[in-house]
């Protein structure tokens, strides 16, 4: 344990990732199998099923260190993490910190609590507490609360792996895809130089575009390249292996029974088959707001009601694997045309097999001829089923014909364009060169600083987090919040202002004098009845200070209702 | 009549017509140390301990008028009577009795219990009042014994010349760069100072502080090897243009802000080992009860989180504003960001 918290330290010590690989590669080479597949299970973002409630250790910490409720809440906010917090209070016992390896901490002291009834869980913990030294206690808690987060991505893990194993990191990265279980066994077979790899359910590491600055000519040859609409819906691999269908998100999560439409047409895709794609509310041909989709994805159980209200469609863009083979090192272009047959044969198999039980999915006759109509137009595509969609590349002779039909990207409820290198392979991760996003410009919207409250984390004790409010008539309702785009720099700026300009407090809110103007950006604006101001942004930030403009001059809700008539017309 | 009042130049006695630590121009000031927030230019003339002399009069420079006095010897301004006692601070560092008829009043100024080389360590002083500051005012404040803390620093400076990195160890440069330098052990490698702290140690050396072998970082050439030494700068000098010299370089901060790690991620140091002139938690609470006063004025810091404890503990316990303007709204503006600040903070 004791080890595994230098690790921590290490990695929360420097801000140069050559340093870290380092720490990182030191660790795996050190310790052992089962411990370092803990490791890389809980630095990879994996946690465990929390093991006790985070309150019950709050209140504990507060009993040990002999102080009251409200001292301890100020520490909080002083320090921002509840786990450092608890490992700065509590007392600590003279003489050496007691250790064991991060498995035995894992696996025969932080599991077994869950058995245990509370005053055992309370006096196990509290010996743990005051045995460990300050940072192996702080992770400690952060295991025990599941929320274990460094300031290190997968990808760096994987990197410091293959540095000590001589494992290439790609194929870790690939071994390392889908659900697996942290054992020595596991951590064995993934540095192993021959793991006859191939479990059913793993997905490839996603390919992921850069946001394109400058001009488009700057990437050469308009003829190179590939342009899709950029849809903005859960992007998503698709895999039928062994007759069985996997649907993973971009964060790795197994979506499994969340799209029944998707998985009953997936049956008719051969074996060894995975897509790629984007998973979008659509319904009566029509792309629904992102807004839709969250419900949907929020909503606890897919009821009749919601599926009616938000099918979805998978908008496919790529094909990753054919028939068992992976053709990721392919060029686009070809794997484009596989990928258009494959559509192609999905619809045929589709039309002649119809089982009944699938009649609730089917297309009525306007959505039919609705999606043939579509097929032939410019935005649309080819259309497998009404769920399995292949929307057209658009055609451009030049990059000017693209920038014009980039301006209409909201009309077709797009977010933009892809470019796609034709020759490029599908790569992993987000390496730049082959594929840019090429986003719209955000709606803009000037808005006044009127709540804040502190951040977490780095930002700890620092106002960081704010609500934005615009007018309504002559009262200035909130309408966003919106917590990145400042720098340092600024953020410290406007924290001096909120702390010499309060007004009221709320626990950790504060109103504060309405006297700053922010220009804030977003990716779309709808209505929303859940909002005081009946409309919901997506993807607020901050721009800039509007030094120049007085509060007057704010955004009322009118002018955004007005975005919002444009955004739906 | 309350011993000390408090004006918008500071804390006044008007039984010997006198101020303390007063940040505007006054007639007469009595000083508790020379960090900046506490002794203004521009009086006509102060009172300080003697033992701090040069130091503070490089801080007021050449021209201003002071007094200096020992510890413990005390004179007579008008009614009130007057010493100074150790502070433990900084070199020179003092807390100001001040006694009008019977009723004795302390104050404090900024201080520690913990042991340093540089200074004379902390005095109880029985009194009646006592103002206090409460710059690490909660709880998670807590010190290791600062030869452990050196311990670490020695380790550091190891470490990173086996790497063939230079070491940089930022910290305030009037008083914590001072402590480092006599504390940390010299024979590990070369000493370099910035420019800031070299002039600052020169008057500490004038007080009688024994202090290692100390280089100018700008008279050494352009082409230097750094791996092996070790660099004491200002905090300011994090991000700058002056670090570039030293190639490779592992950065360290010491300072007592560094026990939380949002903010030593914030000022984007390798390390932060936790070292402060102020107290911590635990001796802030001894220091009060050591005093024996009734009455506690809680200043510059935890102020609100501090006066609710000592209320809740039997004292009767009041904010006394300082010169930060949020502070007049009950607010902890000094202590919020208290790293990003940079070097004013932890005077």
């Amino acid at each position: 344990m004791q080890r595994f918290a230098r690790l921590f330290a290490q990695l929360d010590q420097t801000n140069k990732t050559s340093e870290k690989i380092r720490a990182l590669s030191e660790y795996f080479r050190d310790v052992d199998p089962a411990s370092a597949a803990w490791a890389l299970y809980f630095l990879s973002g994996h946690k465990l099923q929390r093991v006790v409630p985070s309150g019950l250790l709050r209140q504990w910490a507060i009993e040990v260190a002999d102080i009251q409720q409200w001292l301890f809440d100020e520490c909080y906010e002083a320090v921002g993490d509840l786990a450092e917090t608890i490992s700065l209070i509590v007392p600590r016992s003279e003489g050496r910190p007691v250790d064991g390896t991060l498995v035995q901490w894992v696996e025969q002291r932080l599991m077994p609590l869950r058995q245990l009834t509370v005053s055992e869980q309370r006096q196990r913990i509290l010996t743990s507490w005051q045995t460990l030294d300050q940072v192996a206690c702080l992770v400690f808690v952060k295991l025990l609360t599941g929320s274990f987060r460094v300031g290190v991505s997968q990808k760096l893990v994987v990197r410091g792996i293959a540095n000590a194993s001589g494992i290439d990191a790609e194929v870790l990265a690939h071994r390392l895809m889908g659900n697996w279980q942290p054992s020595a066994a596991f951590y064995q077979a993934l540095v192993h130089p021959d793991a006859g790899d191939a479990m059913l359910s793993r997905p490839y590491p996603f390919f992921l575009a850069n946001p394109l600055e400058g001009t488009p000519s700057d990437l050469g040859d308009v003829s190179l390249w590939q342009a899709e609409w950029k849809w903005d819906g859960i992007r998503a691999q698709l895999i039928r292996r062994g007759a069985q269908t996997f649907i993973w998100s971009r964060g790795e999560e197994l979506m499994q029974d969340r799209f029944p439409e998707l998985e009953s047409l997936a049956q008719y895709l051969p074996d060894g088959t995975i897509l790629d794609g984007e998973i979008i509310g659509r319904r009566d041909g029509i792309i629904l707001p992102f807004a839709h989709m969250q419900r949907r994805i929020g909503s606890k159980q897919l009821t009749r009601k919601i599926l009616q209200e938000v099918p979805v469609a998978y908008l496919v863009f790529d094909l990753l694997e054919w028939q068992g083979n992976d053709l990721r090192a392919e060029p686009l272009s070809t794997r484009r045309s596989q990928l258009e047959q494959v559509m192609a044969e999905l619809s045929r198999t589709r039309a002649a097999i119809q089982p009944d039980h699938e009649k609730q999915w089917q297309l009525s006759e306007h959505d039919l001829s609705d999606t043939q109509d579509r097929a032939q137009g410019r935005a649309g595509g080819t259309s497998a089923t009404m769920h399995f969609l292949l929307p057209d590349t658009l055609k451009a002779g030049s990059w000017e014909e693209l920038i014009a039909l980039r301006s209409r990207s909201r009309d077709e409820h797009a977010e933009g364009l892809m470019l796609k290198r034709l020759n490029s392979p599908y790569r992993v991760g987000r390496p730049r060169g082959d594929w840019w996003k090429w986003k719209i410009e955000p709606y803009t919207v000037d808005a006044v600083l009127i709540y804040a409250q502190r951040g977490h984390g780095k930002r700890a004790s620092l106002y960081t987090d704010y609500t934005f409010g615009v007018w309504d008539g002559d009262v200035l309702v909130p309408f966003a919040k919106a917590y990145s785009g400042l720098t340092d720099q600024e953020i410290a700026q406007v924290d001096r202002f909120i702390r010499q300009h309060t007004l009221e407090r709320f626990g950790p809110v504060r109103s504060v004098q309405p006297e700053l103007v922010f220009e804030l950006a977003f990716e779309n604006i709808q209505l929303s009845s859940r909002h005081k101001s009946g409309i919901a942004v997506r993807f607020p930030r901050i721009l800039r200070q509007r030094e120049d403009k007085p509060i007057s001059q704010a955004d009322s809700l009118a002018t955004i209702r007005a975005m919002l008539g444009a955004a739906s017309s | 009549m309350p011993i000390l009042q408090e004006t918008p130049s500071g804390l006044y006695c008007e039984a010997g017509d006198f101020f303390v630590d007063p940040w505007r121009p006054v007639r007469r000031a009595v000083v508790t140390h020379a960090h900046s927030d506490h002794a203004r230019s521009g009086c006509e003339s102060y009172l300080a301990a003697r033992s701090g002399a040069a130091i503070l009069q490089m801080r007021l420079g050449p021209h201003a008028r002071i007094s200096f006095v020992e510890y413990g010897q005390s004179l007579m301004i008008r009614a009130a009577r007057v010493s100074l006692h150790p502070a433990g601070h900084m070199t020179g560092s003092a807390q100001v009795r001040i006694e009008v008829d019977g009723e004795v009043c302390v104050v404090s100024g900024d201080y520690k219990l913990q042991p340093d080389p540089t200074c004379t360590p902390f005095e109880p002083v029985r009194c009646h009042t006592f103002i206090t500051e409460s710059t690490f005012g909660l709880p998670l404040y807590r010190w290791e014994h600062p030869q452990v803390v050196m311990q670490e620093v020695n380790a550091w400076w190891l470490d990173n010349q086996r790497r063939g990195a230079a070491s940089l160890l930022l910290g305030y440069t009037v008083g914590k760069a001072q402590r480092l330098l006599a504390s940390v052990d010299a024979s590990i490698g070369p000493i370099y100072a910035h420019g800031a702290v070299i002039s600052a140690c020169r008057a500490y050396r004038a007080c009688g502080v024994a202090l290692p072998e100390i280089r100018s970082v700008m008279d050494t050439p352009t082409k230097f090897d750094w791996s092996q030494a070790l660099i004491v700068a200002p905090p300011s000098a994090m991000g700058t243009t002056w670090l570039r010299r030293f190639g490779d370089v592992s950065t360290a901060m010491a300072s007592g802000w560094m026990r939380v790690r949002g903010i030593r991620r914030r000022r984007a140091v390798d390390r932060g080992f936790v070292l402060s002139d102020h107290v911590d938690w635990s001796d802030l609470m001894k220091a009060i009860s050591e005093t024996g006063a009734e009455h506690i004025w809680v200043t510059h810091g935890y102020t609100q989180q501090v006066v609710r404890t000592l209320q809740t503990r039997g004292f009767s316990a009041r904010t006394v504003a300082t010169q930060f303007k949020g502070e007049a709204a009950g607010e902890e503006a000094e202590v919020s960001d208290p790293a990003a600040v940079d070097d004013t903070n932890e005077p």
